[in-house]
């Protein structure tokens, strides 16, 4: 992972970095914030102001959140503030969103919420945003500091609660110093390898006065780490790929919060290196590319497993190595030298051992890399041989005729129906899996979806979030399409009320099969076909909640219907839903079972 | 899981390259475009028979092993819990934990004893550097002076006896009453525990350890980056 290209950099000679500060002087009507000469908010007379004013110095435009009794002063603040805020039905959905926001916008994206329920009704959005490595900042109230431990209403160890699943979090403690703790906390949430940040914020000290203008925001010392490799490690990983002849590259996420995707176009273009993706990897290299072989892993495709399973040089950038990519570590890559491009050094050979390690900015290294490699690896035949796995094993799907609509289609539908900058969100089961598979990802932030911490409902809220930044960004234009399943959407399809309040123009896609249908394919293949608690016997007509919701409702069951659904939704400005009737028993393939070997997949539902 | 898996079908299966020859785009089903593991250009001795990569850390066996680990960290509220969270939520095995106060103000110094493979403890080393707090933290090196305060109580049927004891390893009377005497102890792990079997036959009634804490020798650092002869300062924040 690494830093962002919002991150401003000391030694940042070669490019010049206008976008942050251009960005971040458009929010912040107050000083530049790379004026680092004296403060740069406006002048404040509470602890709450503070918090504002330190928010709108950092650049912060949009905050999703909840109110309640602790967080109060913190709102009204926000009353005169540039930020807008966004009011959503729950925390968690105020933590997706901003979740989501933060991946399209390419800035930490920010969410309040009150003690007690408030926070840890976020707590499920942030342990989400820290398992993907997503720039986030949650500030949460707190009972006045003098109640603290001593369980009054509403109140809950915050900080405790958090404290595994953010990067830092913070108590504020006085209202003289809460602003520039809210503006290092922003920093640090995009600083290196992105994650959640969090501050607790005890009434008394947000209510407090205080004239302290928060300071110049910065990361605090020693978590904004040298985005340069070392030369000498480069050299030799260089010399590694030259000598490659079954190379191929592992775009991770990590190559879309660095804004890398551009170098790493170039780099595996320069050199005719295969690629495979992680996913949230995906839109880091088109998937229209010959060279791509799309993402590995799981249910990823067999072209993609069959690559890094015969690899002799994995060239891996920003990942983790996840076990849903990696299966059996032991029959991962098992021939390959592996090159690690990671800004985490505590990710180098953690899962995967890395004989080349380079540690920094991915774009800076895959850069480095470029230059330093000196002639294409002789990898001809290799590249035919990843055409003929692509032949072999295409992702496909049958429709027989007397078996209901296939959910792939509803997905090819969609994709054919919209440009290649269309924001996708998904929540997590099947209808995830059959959306990046049968979607043609092109563009880095186009797929937004819960990889790590795998959180049905992810999908509604971050479609929230995700329209939110690109109206933000100025882009109209683009539409933003859910995937949802039927278990899914029933988790957070209240934000539908927010989509429909802010007249935010989404489509969801219910991919409805009245299962929790990912568990109920786990146990045909291994449960013996018991589906214990996967049956949904009954499911709400979701069509007409939606319009109960004040959004277009619709519903298809048939092929026919689809198309003209699609364009109607699409076409309908304002949140769409349809509900698409899908085979029920429609399974998601090519699968590596859990700890499985990734050459070793399912194409079949017998094969399990 | 079906035996038919499609890495076996022969079309495809290229998992054991065989030697030699120029490439041929149009021979397959030929696992044999690519030359043998013995021509490629790799380090040696790191390849199989099979052609296998041989991973240095799947393959190897890691043995545990006991390792002092010093961390100076900036004196902030939930320091500890953050070091100990984060040791419990990856499971690293953990013997002992001490903290305190250095000279600097607003350092302290967490000394951590594990027992874990070389591979377990570098990721103690790398996952403690992440935590916003720690300034620097390493692996104390072997030779380190270390040492273990132990509080001990015993029965004071024989008194004499006991302080003999205690006498032969540098023990200190703190209490002693009608019914039980205790003694302070320093020193490293296995005079402790010498010391602790000597006190067995007393009836040993309770029993208080504050585990090893740990010095570098001589101008080492004893966290990396720690300024010798500066009790804390650190020359940078992070190694």
């Amino acid at each position: 992972m690494s830093d962002t290209a919002a991150q401003p950099r000391e030694d940042d000679a070669e490019e010049p970095k206008d976008p942050p500060d251009a960005d971040e002087s458009v929010a912040a009507e107050t000083d530049d914030p790379s004026d680092t000469d004296g403060p740069v908010a406006g002048p404040v007379s509470t602890g709450a102001e503070s918090v504002v004013a330190a928010l709108e110095a950092a650049g912060a435009e949009t905050a999703f959140g909840v109110q309640g009794g602790a967080i109060m002063p913190v709102y009204d603040a926000l009353y005169d503030s540039s930020i807008r805020h966004v009011t959503m039905a729950h925390e968690q959905g105020a933590a997706h969103a901003a979740d989501a926001y933060g991946v399209v916008a390419g800035e930490p994206g920010l969410c309040l919420a009150t003690s007690g329920p408030g926070a840890t009704n976020l707590v499920t959005g942030i342990a989400d945003a820290d398992m993907d490595s997503d720039a986030m900042l949650a500030l949460t109230g707190q009972v006045p500091t003098e109640f603290v431990g001593n369980d009054a209403f509403q109140e809950t160890d915050t900080v405790g609660v958090t404290r595994p699943i953010t990067k830092h979090n913070y108590f504020a403690n006085g209202a003289d110093t809460v602003g520039d703790t809210v503006g290092e906390a922003f920093e640090l949430s995009r600083a290196g390898r992105p994650g959640p940040t969090l501050v607790d914020l005890p009434k008394d000290v947000t209510q407090a006065e205080t004239e302290e203008t928060p300071g110049p925001a910065a990361p605090p010392a020693g978590t904004d780490p040298d985005p340069n490799a070392d030369a000498d490690a480069v050299e030799d990983a260089a010399r590694a790929i030259e000598a490659a002849e079954r190379p191929v590259c592992l775009f991770g996420g990590g190559v879309i919060k660095a804004d890398a995707s551009d170098a790493a176009r170039t780099f595996a273009r320069s050199y005719g290196i295969p690629v495979t993706t992680t996913m949230p990897g995906i839109g880091s290299f088109p998937e229209d590319d010959d060279l791509c072989l799309s993402w590995g892993g799981m249910h990823g495709t067999g072209y993609a497993n069959m690559a890094i399973t015969h690899t002799d040089c994995l060239i891996a950038v920003g990942t983790r190595f996840d076990d849903r990519l990696t299966g059996g570590i032991d029959t991962f890559a098992p021939e390959a030298e592996v090159v690690h491009i990671d800004i985490d050094p505590a990710e180098i050979s953690k899962n995967v051992y890395a004989d080349y390690p380079l540690i920094g900015d991915a774009e800076r290294i895959l850069e480095q890399l470029t230059a330093a490699v000196r002639e294409a690896p002789d990898a001809e035949a290799w590249r035919d041989r990843c055409a003929e796995w692509k032949e072999t094993y295409p992702l496909t799907y049958a429709t027989p005729e007397d078996e209901p609509l296939k959910p792939q289609f509803v997905v090819e539908a969609f994709d054919e129906a919209t440009d290649d900058d269309t924001i996708v969100t998904t929540g997590v089961g099947q209808h995830q899996m059959w959306a990046s598979q049968f979607w043609t990802y092109t563009e880095p932030r186009t797929w937004i979806s819960s990889h790590g911490l795998g959180t049905m409902g992810y999908g509604v809220p971050a479609a929230v979030g995700a329209r939110v930044a690109a109206d933000t960004m100025g882009e109209q234009d683009r539409e933003v399409v859910c995937f949802d399943g039927d278990g899914s959407f029933l988790m957070t399809m209240q934000e539908l009320s927010v989509a429909v309040r802010e007249d935010l123009d989404i489509t969801i896609a219910v991919l409805n099969n009245e299962y929790i249908g990912m568990v109920r394919q786990w146990q045909d293949a291994f449960y013996e076909g018991r589906h214990m608690a996967s049956d949904y016997t009954w499911m709400p007509e979701f069509d007409k909640l939606a319009e109960a919701f004040g959004a277009l409702g619709l519903r298809v069951d048939d092929y026919d219907e689809v198309a003209p659904a699609v364009e109607e939704a699409l076409d309908y400005d304002g949140p769409a839903v349809i509900d698409f009737h899908v085979d029920p028993e429609e399974n998601v393939l090519p699968m590596v079972p859990s700890g499985g070997a990734n050459g070793k997949f399912a194409t079949a539902e017998d094969q399990l | 899981m079906s035996g038919d898996s499609p890495d076996s079908r022969p079309a495809t299966d290229g998992g054991s390259p065989a030697s030699g020859g120029v490439p041929e785009a149009d021979s397959r089903p030929m696992p044999s475009e690519q030359p043998g593991p013995e021509e490629r250009n790799h380090p040696t001795g790191r390849r199989n028979l099979e052609g296998i990569r041989i991973d240095p850390v799947v393959e190897a066996e890691h043995e545990s092993r006991r390792a002092v680990i010093s961390a100076l960290v900036e004196d902030e509220p939930g320091v500890l819990a953050r070091v100990s969270g984060l040791v419990s939520r990856r499971q690293f095995n953990i013997e002992s934990l001490t903290v305190g106060p250095t000279t600097v103000e607003g350092h302290s110094r967490i000394t951590m004893v594990v027992e874990e493979t070389d591979p377990g403890i570098d990721q103690i080393e790398k996952q403690m550097a992440k935590l916003k707090p720690v300034i620097s933290v390493g692996e104390v090196s072997g030779d380190a002076v270390t040492s273990e305060l132990v509080l001990l109580k015993v029965q004071a049927d024989d008194p004499a006896a006991v302080h003999a004891v205690s006498e032969m390893y540098d023990g200190r009377t703190v209490d002693a009453g009608p019914e039980t005497i205790t003694v302070e102890l320093t020193g490293d792990n296995a005079s402790i525990d010498n010391a602790i079997g000597a006190f067995e036959r007393f009836g040993i009634v309770e029993i208080a350890r504050t585990g090893p804490t740990a010095l570098a020798r001589g101008n080492t650092p004893t966290a990396p980056g720690e300024k010798p002869g500066t009790a804390g300062e650190p020359t940078t924040h992070d190694d």
